[in-house]
């Protein structure tokens, strides 16, 4: 076994909050071995990125480290005057951050931003500042880098910035690496980019990786060991291999049963009652007591230790696990199920989309006279059924959330239409769209920023159903808000409190509450999960299907996550720049996807179980304002054929419902022609 | 005969609005949890006890009436003075009336320039005279310290008993109801304003305190009577200030297209031109329709009450891009929120989207530039009425007071004491102001909450 390189003894860190010691980190050891990559994992709040801070000293005003001590290869990183601290932070222990559009200065040329790291902890000057940061910017991937060095950080994209993150962290060549969720932020398959450009670097410089993140596939991809961390605590530590063979604590358990997957279709997330406990509180018993299934008496008056398990390097801290360790974990790994699929396309249409296009002008000039156009949705048609869910999938910046305020008219359409219910909403007048506004509604993304903070939820919920009419009075609207409130699993007395008293989950529920008071037939749920955490993700999945079982609602899902298509939907349409690329049933377009595109999008998901090879992806979504010509995929496309650059391939109908553009596809539609 | 000036009206209106303001803000947590953090502060609890006696001489001023002459038929019909007085008139008629003939120094007891003096005998001499009455109690002039020193320890011993009767009623009632306030802050602060307000009264009784001026009038007279006039246009101009600075700011962000470029049009080009330039045309403007118009303005204290007025709505109407500017910024990110991108969704009007969503939630904004904006149109006020374009010049004034020592700094002796007065009266408004508007900022900033 190689050396070990970085060593935490019972980290202590808290926050001092008005409320009291907030223990974010409570007695964690770890070790972090040469070349490895160690993943901490665990939902928000459980003190990851605190642990990740403290082992730097780069704490928030409001922290300080209790107790513990941090080994750099025998050297105490506590015991150390700031001044020497700060030659160790990014010359040995170098940090990468979740957010890489704020982490860059914006005033400053990326260029200069790594050499400011390069002249502190080398001895380089001059010239060969510049040919080292150029050098950098090569290895991590950045084309052209002789020209980017110069560049400044709104200049480049996400996935770019992020690599002009890990390339200054790279700098100093560190001994460890803390990766602080480097990849949420990103699109899946820049993240796919990104994680092997990590794998890669790591390999060659033999460095060992602190990962912290909260996705379990990016941890099978990347980790040699885990941690599971929960209420400050670490519950558990194991091989990568172990670990996700068999799971040894009852919250790791959790942590994988709450994955949305296809053999979950047919019924229930297995959820995680409850929230992560205020770290304030005085624990007694087990901190995950309150939320176990498995809990007995003896969890809640003693405090379990980790104990090791026999025949392997595992740890856990559960009483359970005194009698043996747990069972293997059901892989899961099958194809898709065919359940009544095939029935649900005989339903009738409620919504139909032909050919909608959302173009915004692009103004330049005193005048203000349009210059340009971005074509954020560009020619869309899509058809949701009664009742069911067609989910809407792409990058971020497809223009898939500009489709579904397009069709409520949240945005207005520059052309196409919106067929429903006999009318069509994209040119109907303002005051005759407005009586068919019920029949309609949308669920946002960030739970925070859907609910007004000054109202009350009883304001919330009344008024949609105030505005159109719903209920006879108000002691009605009173009766159908209780109803509402039972329906989405939130107790009577939430009516009277205010939004920041709830959790995001508990809002996101509200919210959905909401959209249910007029009794809409089609509702379009915008990323309504992706801020929100695995196990809360979870309830609101179970909610929203349960909902649909109920009261027969279609849902247009539109969302980037591949799992919750496969566990929700029925339908599937792969959007790419503004342009639906795939359409057809979920078994058709994940099972045997027939674009580029949707192959190499679905080969970036990291997968929990099972291996698969990834198609990578060249480069970035191209902007909307200047598509490239012909099809708009084939600067990344690895099938590309000079034919793609001279026309946009017209959509190829491969039976029912399914559909493709792309011009492999042509010769098949000559044949279904024929 | 009560003879409320339109001034009077507007501050009493002033005065309703903001007692349903704070009932209002009291039944909803998202105000009243703000306005907790402000008086959890220290620096706020004691700047709005110093605030509260000048809103109080302030609004003890804003009571006016007109005294009844006596009358010398009993059986005729009551007739009033045209002079018209007010509450706080009537409480210091001993400062207003005991009228010197010209300069006196702070406590002094003779007039500050020598004139020819008749003696009993029929001779006469060049001396500084008596006073008529500063000091004028005294036998003999050597007692003078002697005396000070026993009004101030007086004026100390009064104000100690005072300020127990209010601490010990206090702690019954207010820290009960308020256990959260710093309420030693607030005795602090009352201590020393009570330590100041005891002496100066005793001494009051005997002497001008700080001195008289040109025309004999007690200064300390003239500083009080100067608060309200700056409360005024602190806090009248907001009345002018807000309806337009919300209507064109929300109304600008929300519907953006060319509703947006015409108010950006109007603020910007407002902003161009010199400010005092504006406002002094203005005024000028206003002061031409006041003397072509005497019929009706039957009394002076109406006439100055008019222009006084004028002024606030001319700074007002100058004075509303700031907010206009904030609140146009902060409606354009509320209008991308997903909760109002929801109401839209559920086909509420524009005018329940405006009044619900979006004007409680810049609420604070409101707040914090109103706050702000206080001390800086106090100075205004004063700058205005020095260079001529302010307060009708009749009225009693911090900027009237200061245009005046223009003269007085250049005598020989120097007359320092009219500016000084002015000086500490509106240092310590615009300090307690600015200091109780930076508790007032951090506590609805919902940046800096920790």
């Amino acid at each position: 076994m190689s050396e070990v390189l970085l060593q935490v003894l019972d980290l202590r860190t808290q926050l001092d909050m008005p409320a009291g010691a907030l223990r974010a980190v409570d007695g964690v050891d770890l070790e972090l071995r040469q070349a490895e990559c160690f993943a901490l994992v665990g939902e928000s709040g459980c003190g990851k990125s605190m642990t990740a801070l403290s082992l730097l000293r780069l704490l928030p005003e409001a922290g300080r480290i209790a107790e513990g001590r941090v080994l750099l290869e025998g050297q105490d990183l506590f015991a150390l005057p700031e001044a020497a601290m700060r030659a160790v932070r990014g010359r040995r222990v170098a940090m990468i951050f979740q957010e890489p559009s704020t982490a860059l200065n914006p005033v400053l040329t990326v260029g200069r931003q790594i050499a400011e790291v390069i002249e502190r902890h080398t001895p380089l000057a001059g010239e060969a500042v510049r040919r080292r940061a150029r050098e950098l910017l090569d290895s991590v991937g950045i084309p052209d880098a002789a020209r980017r060095v110069e560049e400044y950080p709104f200049q480049l994209s996400g996935g770019l910035k992020q690599r002009v993150m890990i390339a200054a962290a790279l700098a100093a060549e560190p001994e460890v690496l803390i990766a602080d969720e480097p990849t949420t932020a990103l699109d899946v398959t820049i993240q796919a980019q990104i994680l092997d450009l990590l794998a890669k670097l790591q390999a060659e410089r033999r460095m060992a990786i602190l990962l912290i993140t909260h996705d379990l596939g990016i941890v099978a991809r990347m980790a040699q060991r885990v941690a599971v961390m929960y209420a400050g605590e670490i519950v558990e530590t194991a091989a990568r291999s172990d670990f996700f063979r068999a799971p040894q604590h009852p919250y790791s358990q959790k942590l994988f049963d709450a994955l949305p997957t296809p053999q979950k279709r047919g019924g229930q997330l297995s959820v995680i009652a409850g929230q992560v406990p205020q770290l304030n509180a005085q624990f007694r018993g087990c901190r995950f007591a309150e939320r176990c299934e498995l809990a007995f008496q003896r969890c809640r008056d003693e405090a379990p230790q980790l104990i090791a398990l026999p025949g392997g390097a595992a740890r856990v801290r559960c009483h359970l696990r005194e009698q043996g360790a747990a069972p293997e974990r059901r892989a899961a790994a099958a194809p898709l199920p065919a359940d009544a699929q095939a029935a649900g396309a005989s339903e009738p249409v409620l919504a139909e989309v032909e050919d909608l296009k959302v173009h915004f002008p692009i103004r330049k000039g005193l005048l203000k006279r349009t210059v340009g156009q971005v074509k954020a949705v560009d020619g869309v048609s899509l058809a949701v059924r009664a009742g069911r869910t067609l989910a809407l999938v792409g990058e971020s910046g497809c223009g898939k959330t500009t489709v579904g305020k397009a069709m409520l008219r949240l945005l207005p359409p520059s052309a196409g239409k919106v067929a429903f219910d006999g009318a069509d909403l994209a040119s109907l007048p303002r005051s005759e769209l407005r009586a068919r506004r019920r029949a309609m509604q949308i669920i946002f993304q960030d739970p925070y920023a859907s609910l007004n903070p000054r109202m009350r939820v009883a304001d919330v919920l009344a008024e949609g159903m105030r505005s159109l009419g719903v209920g006879r009075d108000e002691t009605d609207r009173q009766r159908r808000m209780a109803a509402l409130l039972e329906q989405v699993g939130l107790p009577p007395e939430t009516l009277a409190r205010y939004p920041h008293e709830f959790s995001g989950g508990q809002r996101q529920r509200i919210a959905i509450a909401r959209a249910l008071a007029v009794e809409p037939k089609l509702i379009v749920c915008d990323e309504p999960t992706s801020a929100l955490d695995v196990s809360v993700q979870a309830q609101i999945l179970n909610l929203l299907k349960s909902l649909q079982e109920r009261l027969g609602i279609a849902y247009l899902f539109i969302t980037h996550n591949i799992s919750i298509v496969e566990f929700l939907a029925h339908e599937v349409a792969v959007m790419y720049l503004g342009r639906i690329v795939e359409r057809g049933t979920v078994e058709e377009v994940l099972g045997d996807p027939k674009h580029p595109y949707t192959e190499a999008l679905l080969s970036a998901v990291p997968m929990v179980d099972g291996e698969r090879s990834i198609i990578r992806l060249s480069g970035e979504l191209p902007s909307p304002a200047n598509p490239p010509a012909g099809c708009h995929f084939h600067p990344r496309c690895p099938k590309a054929t000079p034919e793609c650059r001279q026309d946009y391939p017209q959509a190829v109908a491969l039976g029912r419902g399914r559909s493709v553009s792309c011009i492999l596809y042509r010769s098949s539609k000559a044949e279904s022609s024929s | 005969m009560l003879f409320p000036l339109a001034s009077d009206y507007l501050v009493w209106l002033l005065v309703a609005a903001l007692a349903s303001f704070a009932y209002y803000c009291s039944r909803n947590p998202h105000l009243a949890a703000p306005w907790a953090r402000v008086f959890r502060s220290r620096a706020a609890v004691a700047s709005a006890v110093v605030l509260a006696f000048f809103v109080g001489v302030g609004l003890l001023d804003s009571v006016h009436y007109r005294p009844r002459l006596p009358a010398t038929d009993p059986a005729a019909p009551p007739v009033y003075s045209v002079e018209v007085r007010s509450l706080l008139d009537l409480a210091l008629t001993r400062l207003r009336t005991r009228l010197e003939i010209t300069y006196s120094a702070p406590l002094a007891t003779r007039l500050l320039q020598k004139e020819r003096i008749e003696r009993p005998d029929g001779t006469s001499v060049r001396d500084y005279p008596r006073l008529r009455f500063g000091g004028q109690h005294l036998k003999d002039e050597a007692d003078l310290s002697q005396d000070v020193a026993l009004r101030i320890v007086a004026g100390l011993a009064l104000a100690a008993a005072v300020w127990s009767l209010v601490v010990l009623a206090g702690r019954r009632t207010l820290a009960r109801r308020w256990p959260f306030v710093p309420w030693d802050a607030a005795a602090i602060a009352l201590a020393a304003l009570l330590a100041l307000a005891g002496p100066v009264a005793m001494l009051a009784a005997g002497y001008h305190v700080l001195g008289t001026n040109q025309v004999g009038s007690d200064v300390l007279y003239q500083a009080l009577k100067s608060i309200r006039i700056s409360l005024v246009i602190g806090t009248l101009t907001t009345l002018v200030l807000l309806p337009l600075g919300i209507a064109a700011g929300i109304t600008a962000g929300y519907f953006k297209g060319w509703l947006d470029d015409a108010v950006q049009y109007v603020y910007t080009t407002l902003n161009s031109i010199p400010g005092v330039l504006l406002i002094a045309a203005s005024v000028l403007m206003v002061q031409v329709y006041i003397d072509t118009h005497p019929e009706l303005f039957p009394t002076s204290a109406q006439r100055a009450d008019f222009r006084l007025l004028s002024l606030c709505a001319i700074l007002g109407a100058v004075d509303w891009t700031g907010l206009a500017r904030l609140l146009r910024g902060e409606t354009l990110k509320l209008a991308q929120l997903d909760y109002i991108e929801a109401a839209h969704a559920f086909g509420v009007s524009h005018v329940r989207i405006l009044t619900r969503h979006i004007l409680p939630n810049v609420t604070h904004i409101v707040v914090i530039t109103l706050v702000l904006s206080f001390s800086g149109l106090v100075l205004a006020e004063a700058v205005l009425s020095y260079i001529g374009v302010g307060v009708d010049p009749s009225t009693i004034s911090f900027g009237t007071m200061i245009n005046a020592a223009r003269l007085e700094m250049a005598r020989e002796p120097m007359v320092w004491w009219s500016l000084a007065a002015a000086f500490v009266f509106m240092f310590a408004l615009v300090l307690a102001a600015n200091l109780f508007a930076d508790a007032v900022r951090d506590g609805f900033d919902p940046r800096v909450r920790v």
